[in-house]
């Protein structure tokens, strides 16, 4: 939840010496490109963003997604399995890939004099992969062992995948991104190769570079390397609209696990129009008053005036192809009940639906988003992905600082209105960990705690 | 002037000059004593600050546990005329960000700020009176021990917190770094107001403390800064330094039975001080055995050619004495016994035949080509900062770091993993399914 701060990001309401520039450009191809210069430290950043995420799968197929980002390091024509990360290696970049419900990217950080690299090997994959079965029927396991460090094997985990699943009744957003194990395991090269050929096109992507380049010298690689490949129709998208909410709805995951942890998520509108749209500035904001700092309202009441829980938070963010939420969760102290601690949170927003907040409180939040526009420029990697996510979300990357504006702009009765509009029951999905034993016992561990500090 | 220092002079101007134009670090200690590491650089309007002190998990005994945590924790929230609440409405009015953190050795706060003078001001006044005094509200005391208890009982349904935990106490015994920073339940349950008033004014000392800053301040502004940090703290000389780790001669393997759908490894010793003459030695060598993510054997042999493993990695974690040296691995419960035999394997070899020319030539040009990415922010630059002030590295660690990387032998290497990896004294602990008795 504390990403949300993180997303709040920039005004300029003082100069700001590093003014970064940014160039943009389309490709005879389709493919977009844009360059923000920040010569701060001699390094570029590159990521390549398509437009496919898990949003854009079927039934019997979730995760294949991120399934098809494992297999772009396994090998084209010219570059066998492996040489990708080899490559960047041998260029002192980092490099890796991530995919989200709305999109997948490939990044690689390195010298400023080393761009090139990463602009040649992208293009590479994104036209000639090989997509061998004997490479898949490896990586694959490799994605199933993925699964069960991060899912199988955490209540906490499998609580929110419920909770999408739950949110969600017909929207591709239940589905969790890394896919269901079942799908995972029937999945076939073919899967991947059909999603290779589907999104993998350049009309479908956008190249982001940020660091210490010259523009001019970018456009001209972009050309070379990713010009030549051919544009190709992108499959159609269906709507998937969800249908309108028409009542509460509740899951229970039962797991093994010490503390019940309570998650509320109503269903909210994301950010379409950036300088229409007031609502989602307004539900950030509202997300700051609850939870921007350690005395907002949910630590201060439930944590540390009432003590009924260990943690409680609050987090929302407009910024997405499909729907969005806000959620609230809490983590029940010690002998306090699920219902007790649900209830102090909906008590919280019943309080500020009906008194507001007031302009201390408003003022607080926004003085950490104009912070956090500050802040945020320490991190070249972050501005880039900042660029690519609005990018891919259909959004005018230009149009942040509008964003900014607005955000600024929220008024105390506006953050009323959208808890009054949006936190209400028959929007609302509850989603409740009910913690297990462990099944093995306790043996040694009852007298020998274990703990949660170690050295790492 | 030494040999090696002429040569990294020589280097460090002849392979790329752009990149080494960098850091100026700028060192003194205050008139309390405090010693001060700060960078000036006026690019963004922002000032990023840590304070370290040496009380961490290691300055505990078994009895109290988690006390070294608990007091710097409570520290944040309340001290002198301001509640925990105005802490953090105080620093959230100006935008700033205050974290804490705390290890074996260190623990400290760290402070990211706008670099006006009012909001800098604000925001460093508030970390003063953390610093040197503290509340201890007797009723937030008892709160906050039923978080951290709350969290260790969640930690102890864990195969990773689990895993780690025995790890640790295998390799580390009767010595303070075998003790969870955490505390255990018993322990914190036992702590009371005084145990951390008296663990306060006994560790955050002027003469304890590291300063370091980064970003937009001039040189005086940072010197009066640093020295208002340190006005208030308790007089008194810094506590005797961490004991040093005796390594057992004779390993074991210990199987730790749980639930999860996969097994966790740990295996490992203690290995590498952070002042160390085998450092770069084992460090080099150890992005060929799996510090290298996909450059390393070990994620080629389990996860490239063998599809058994998510994450596989080995590391050296520098500390003040001996930290550990460790490979660690999950993978799916009836894969265990071939994992593991295969990361035993891979180490084998490793210690056989060290890396090959290749090999090492691949690791020095990413550590040495990716060096400009070590400092490409204020945030990764403070904390640099820190550890050099910490741990009293030399000045130019930074700038002598990619010829000391070079100079690294394939000879250098094996020698130096032979004398701290040793397998007959390896640790081994395995939580999940690989329920049958050991192999011997």
């Amino acid at each position: 939840m504390k990403r949300l701060l993180a997303l709040l990001g920039l005004t300029a309401a003082f100069a700001l010496p590093v003014r970064a520039e940014i160039v943009e450009q389309t490709l005879p191809n389709g493919m977009r490109v844009i360059v923000k210069t920040d010569r701060r430290a001699p390094v570029a950043v590159s990521q390549v963003w398509y437009r496919a995420g898990s949003m854009d799968e079927s039934y019997g197929a979730t995760g294949v997604a991120h399934v098809l980002e494992h297999m772009m390091f396994k090998g084209t024509k010219e570059v066998p399995a492996g040489e990708f990360s080899k490559r960047i290696a041998a260029a002192g970049g980092r490099e890796n890939a991530f995919t989200s419900r709305d999109h997948t990217a490939y990044f690689q950080t390195l010298r400023k004099d080393r761009l090139e690299l990463a602009l040649k090997l992208e293009a590479d994959r994104m036209a000639n992969l090989v997509l061998a079965p004997e490479e898949f029927a490896k990586e694959i396991n490799v994605v199933m062992e993925e699964r069960r460090m991060r899912t199988e094997d955490s209540a906490q985990a499998k609580l929110y995948e419920a909770l999408m699943a739950t949110v969600f009744q017909t929207h591709p957003y239940r589905h969790p991104v890394i896919g269901w194990m079942d799908d995972l395991k029937s999945m076939t090269v073919d899967d991947a190769r059909h999603w290779y050929e589907r999104w993998y096109t350049p009309n479908n992507a956008t190249l982001v570079v940020a660091g210490d380049v010259d523009p001019a010298q970018v456009m001209a690689w972009a050309k070379q390397y990713f010009g030549p490949i051919p544009a190709r129709p992108v499959a159609e998208r269906k709507p998937q609209r969800e249908p309108e909410q028409i009542g509460m709805k509740q899951v229970t995951v039962k797991a093994p696990a010490k503390q019940p942890v309570v998650a509320l998520a109503w269903q909210a509108p994301r950010l379409a129009d950036p300088q229409a749209d007031w609502e989602p500035y307004a539900l950030e904001i509202l997300a700051g008053v609850l939870d921007g700092h350690a005395s907002a309202r949910l630590n201060q009441s439930l944590v540390r005036e009432k003590r009924l829980a260990t943690d409680a938070g609050a987090g929302y963010d407009g910024i997405s192809r499909g729907p969005a939420m806000f959620v609230a969760d809490a983590t029940p102290a010690e002998g306090q009940s699920v219902a007790t601690v649900e209830a102090a949170l909906k008590a919280e927003i019943a309080r500020l639906v009906k008194d507001g907040v007031s302009e201390t409180e408003l003022n607080r939040v926004k003085a950490q988003v104009l912070a956090g526009q500050v802040f945020q420029q320490d991190s070249l990697f972050y501005q880039a992905m900042q660029i690519g996510e609005w990018t891919t979300a259909g959004l005018d990357y230009k149009a942040r600082d509008t964003r900014y504006a607005k955000l600024k702009a929220v008024t105390a009765d506006q953050v009323k209105a959208v808890a009054a509009k949006y936190l209400v029951d028959d929007r609302l999905t509850v989603a409740v960990l009910d913690p297990q034993p462990m099944p093995e016992g306790k043996p040694e561990m009852a007298r020998n705690p274990m703990g949660a500090g170690h050295v790492r | 002037m030494s040999a090696k220092t002429l040569f990294a002079l020589l280097f460090a101007l002849l392979v790329s000059p752009a990149v080494w134009a960098g850091l100026n670090i700028q060192h003194w200690t205050t008139p309390q004593g405090a010693r001060v590491y700060f960078v000036e650089n006026h690019d963004l309007p922002m000032l990023d600050v840590s304070v370290d002190f040496s009380a961490g998990g290691a300055r505990d005994s078994r009895q109290k546990s988690g006390l070294a945590n608990l007091t710097r924790h409570v520290m944040g929230l309340g001290a002198g005329d301001y509640s925990e609440r105005d802490i953090a409405e105080k620093l959230a009015d100006v935008g700033a960000v205050m974290s804490g953190r705390l290890d074996a050795d260190r623990a400290g706060f760290s402070l990211r700020t706008l670099s006006g003078k009012a909001e800098r001001g604000q925001a460093l006044s508030l970390l003063g009176a953390i610093l040197s005094a503290p509340r201890f509200d007797a009723a937030i005391l008892e709160r906050e021990k039923a978080r951290v208890i709350a969290g260790l009982e969640e930690a102890a349904t864990k195969p990773e917190t689990i895993g780690a935990k025995a790890f640790q106490t295998a390799l580390y015994g009767d010595h303070p770094y075998a003790l969870d920073e955490s505390g255990e339940v018993d322990s914190v349950r036992g702590l009371s107001r005084d145990d951390l008033v008296a663990f306060h004014r006994d560790h955050y000392r002027a003469k304890n403390m590291v300063v370091a800053l980064m970003g937009d301040i001039s040189r005086q502004e940072a010197e009066q800064l640093a020295a208002e940090l340190a006005a208030g703290l308790p007089p008194g000389e810094a506590p005797p330094p961490i004991p040093p780790v005796s390594p057992a001669d004779q390993g074991m393997e210990r199987v730790i039975p749980h639930h999860a759908t996969q097994s966790h490894l740990f295996m490992g010793l203690p290995g590498l001080k952070r002042e160390d003459p085998d450092y770069f030695a084992l460090y080099v060598g150890n992005y060929v055995l799996g510090g290298g993510g996909f450059d390393s054997r070990l994620t080629e042999s389990i996860r490239q050619k063998k599809g058994l493993a998510y994450s596989v990695y080995s590391y050296f974690m520098p500390m003040e004495q001996m930290g550990p040296f460790q490979i660690g691995l999950q993978t799916r419960r009836d894969a265990t016994r071939e994992a593991v035999d295969t990361a035993r394997a891979e180490l084998a070899r490793f210690l056989e035949e060290g890396p090959s020319e290749a090999e090492l030539a691949q690791a020095r040009n990413n550590l040495i080509g990716g060096f400009p990415l070590r400092i490409d922010s204020n945030k990764k630059i403070l904390e640099y900062l820190a550890v050099i002030g910490f741990y009293r590295l030399p000045l130019d660690w930074l700038d002598t770091y990619s010829a000391k990387v070079d100079a690294v032998t394939r000879d250098d290497i094996l020698r130096a993993f032979r004398a701290r990896v040793r397998p007959e004294a390896m640790m081994t602990v395995i939580v999940g399914g690989q329920l049958e008795s050991p192999a011997k």
